[in-house]
C-alpha cells in the first residue's frame, strides 16, 4: 500500500505568501516533508523542469506527482490528508472559503501592493481603496476567532500568508498603518490570534531580513 | 439533500454564467434565470455580489454563491447524490482540472481576449501567435487528461471541460475576427475533436449562443473588432 508521508517535496521561497500557506498546511496535517529553498530571482532547472508552464514557487511533488498554484496545492493536501481538515464540510461554506481566498489574492494583493506602490492615482487613494477592500475581510471575521472558526482554516491560511506576514510588511516600508486598530478590530483580533498558533509562527518569515528585502523589491517595483 | 429555491442571475452571452448552466443541467436541476440587461446592473445582482457586482450568481435557499468555477464546485457538492460527478474523484485528477481551468482563466483567455483588443494588424499577428502557443498546452494536456476518452474528464464532460468549452462561442467570435483559426484540426486535433463532441452534449447544446448574434453582441464590447 502506497504510504501518504514518502516523497513529500515542496519547492518554496522564504518570503513567498503562496510557499508559506502551503507550510502550514503541511505542518497542520503533520506531514513530514522535504523542502527545497530556491534563490529567487534566479530560477534552478528543477523548478524550470517541475512548473514548466508558470516557473513559480511553490511546487509540492508528492510520491512524483507534481502539483503547482497555491490554492490548487491546499485543496489536494486537505483531501489526501483528512486529519485537521483545511476546508469546511459544508458546501455552502467551502464555496465562502474558497470565494474570498481569490480575493485575498486576486483584488487584495494587486491593490494593496501593486497599485499602493506605483500609486498612479495619490497615496491616499490607493489606501483607501485597499481598506474598501479590506473592510470585506473585517465583515467576515467580526465575531470569530479565526475564519475558520475556532481553529485555522483555508481562509487563514491565505489571508495569514498574503495580509499580516508579507502585504504589512509592505506597509510598514511605506509608513502605512493600513490595518488600523480602530478602523480594523476584528482583523487586529485575528492576527493576535494567529501569532499564538505555533504552525503558523513556525511559517512568518524573518521580521527584519523581511523589511530589508521588501524594501529592495518596492524599489524595484517603483521603477519597473 | 439540498432542496429550496434554485436561482441564476446571468445573461445567454457570458461564458462564466453558461458554466453554471451547464453546471445545473448536469445535475437536471430546474433553476429560475434572471437575465440582466447588458448596460446595467439589477438591484438583487448588486445585493447579492457587492463584492464584485458581476454574473454569474447563483442564489441557492437566499444564498448567493459567486465566480463561476467556484459555483461550479458548489453545484457538484451541493448536489452530490444527483447526476454525474463534475470533479475527478481523485485528489491528484482534481488538482490537475484546477489547475487548468484556472490557466485557462488567467493565461488562455486573456491572449483570446487581447485579440479582440488588438490595435491594429501587428498587434493582432503577435496576439494570434500567443493564443496558438497557449492552445497547443492545452491540446497537451487534453491528451494527458482524457486518457483517451472524449473528454477532459473521462466518459463524461466534467469541470475542466466546462472550463474551456463555456469559450468555444467567444472563440468562434474571435476567429472570425482575427481571420484565422485557433482551435486547428491540424495543430490541435484532439481538441478540435474535443469541441465538436462538447457542443452536441444535451448539457451544453441548449446554451450555446448563435455566433452571429453574439459577434453582433461583442461589437458593443469590442469596438475594434473587425467580425
Amino acid at each position: 500500500m502506497e504510504k501518504k508521508e514518502e516523497g513529500v517535496k515542496l519547492l518554496g521561497f522564504w518570503i513567498s505568501p503562496f510557499s508559506r500557506r502551503v507550510e502550514m498546511a503541511l505542518k497542520l496535517k503533520g506531514v513530514p516533508y522535504q523542502y527545497l529553498e530556491e534563490d529567487l530571482p534566479k530560477k534552478s532547472s528543477l523548478l524550470l523542469e517541475l512548473n514548466p508552464v508558470h516557473k513559480k514557487v511553490p511546487v509540492l511533488v508528492h510520491n512524483n506527482k507534481i502539483l503547482c498554484e497555491s490554492l490548487v496545492i491546499l485543496e489536494y493536501i486537505d483531501q489526501t490528508w483528512s486529519n485537521n481538515p483545511i476546508l469546511p464540510q459544508d458546501p455552502y461554506q467551502k464555496a465562502m472559503a474558497r470565494f474570498w481566498a481569490k480575493f485575498v489574492d486576486e483584488q487584495i494583493l494587486p491593490v494593496g501592493f501593486m497599485t499602493l506602490v506605483k500609486a498612479e492615482k495619490s497615496i491616499e487613494v490607493a489606501i483607501e481603496e485597499t481598506q474598501e477592500l479590506i473592510t470585506f475581510l473585517e465583515k467576515e471575521i467580526t465575531g470569530k476567532d479565526f475564519f475558520g472558526g475556532k481553529t485555522i482554516g483555508f481562509l487563514d491560511m491565505v489571508a495569514g500568508s498574503m495580509i499580516p506576514f508579507c502585504l504589512a510588511r509592505a506597509w510598514e516600508c511605506m509608513g502605512i498603518d493600513m490595518i488600523s486598530e480602530e478602523k480594523f478590530p476584528g482583523l487586529n483580533r485575528w492576527i493576535k490570534n494567529l501569532n499564538e498558533v505555533e504552525i503558523v509562527r513556525e511559517c512568518i518569515p524573518p521580521k527584519e531580513k523581511h523589511i530589508e528585502r521588501m524594501n529592495k523589491i518596492i524599489e524595484k517595483t517603483k521603477s519597473a | 439533500m439540498a432542496t429550496g429555491d434554485v436561482k441564476l442571475i446571468g445573461s445567454w452571452a457570458s461564458v462564466y454564467v453558461m458554466r453554471a448552466r451547464i453546471a445545473l443541467n448536469l445535475k437536471s436541476i430546474s433553476y429560475e434565470f434572471l437575465q440582466e440587461t447588458y448596460g446595467s446592473k439589477s438591484e438583487l445582482l448588486l445585493k447579492s455580489n457587492p463584492v464584485h457586482k458581476k454574473i454569474p450568481v447563483l442564489i441557492h435557499a437566499d444564498k448567493p454563491v459567486c465566480e463561476s468555477n467556484i459555483i461550479v464546485q458548489y453545484i457538484d457538492e451541493a448536489w452530490s447524490s444527483s447526476g454525474p460527478s463534475i470533479l475527478p474523484s481523485q485528489p491528484y485528477d482534481r488538482a490537475i482540472a484546477r489547475f487548468w481551468a484556472a490557466y485557462i482563466d488567467d493565461k488562455w483567455f486573456i491572449a483570446v481576449r487581447s485579440i479582440l483588443t488588438a490595435q491594429g494588424e501587428e498587434e493582432k499577428k503577435a496576439a494570434v501567435a500567443q493564443v496558438e502557443e497557449r492552445t497547443v498546452l492545452l491540446e497537451k494536456a487534453f491528451i494527458d487528461c482524457s486518457n483517451g476518452k472524449p473528454f477532459f474528464n473521462g466518459d463524461h464532460i466534467g469541470y475542466l471541460d466546462i472550463a474551456l468549452g463555456s469559450f468555444l462561442g467567444w472563440l468562434r467570435v474571435t476567429e472570425l475576427d482575427a481571420h484565422h483559426k485557433l482551435l486547428d484540426e491540424t495543430k490541435t486535433p484532439s481538441l478540435f475533436l474535443w469541441a465538436e463532441r462538447f457542443r452536441n452534449d444535451p448539457a451544453v447544446k441548449p446554451l450555446m449562443p448563435e455566433t452571429a448574434k453574439l459577434a453582433e453582441f461583442a461589437k458593443k464590447l469590442f469596438p475594434k473588432m473587425q467580425a
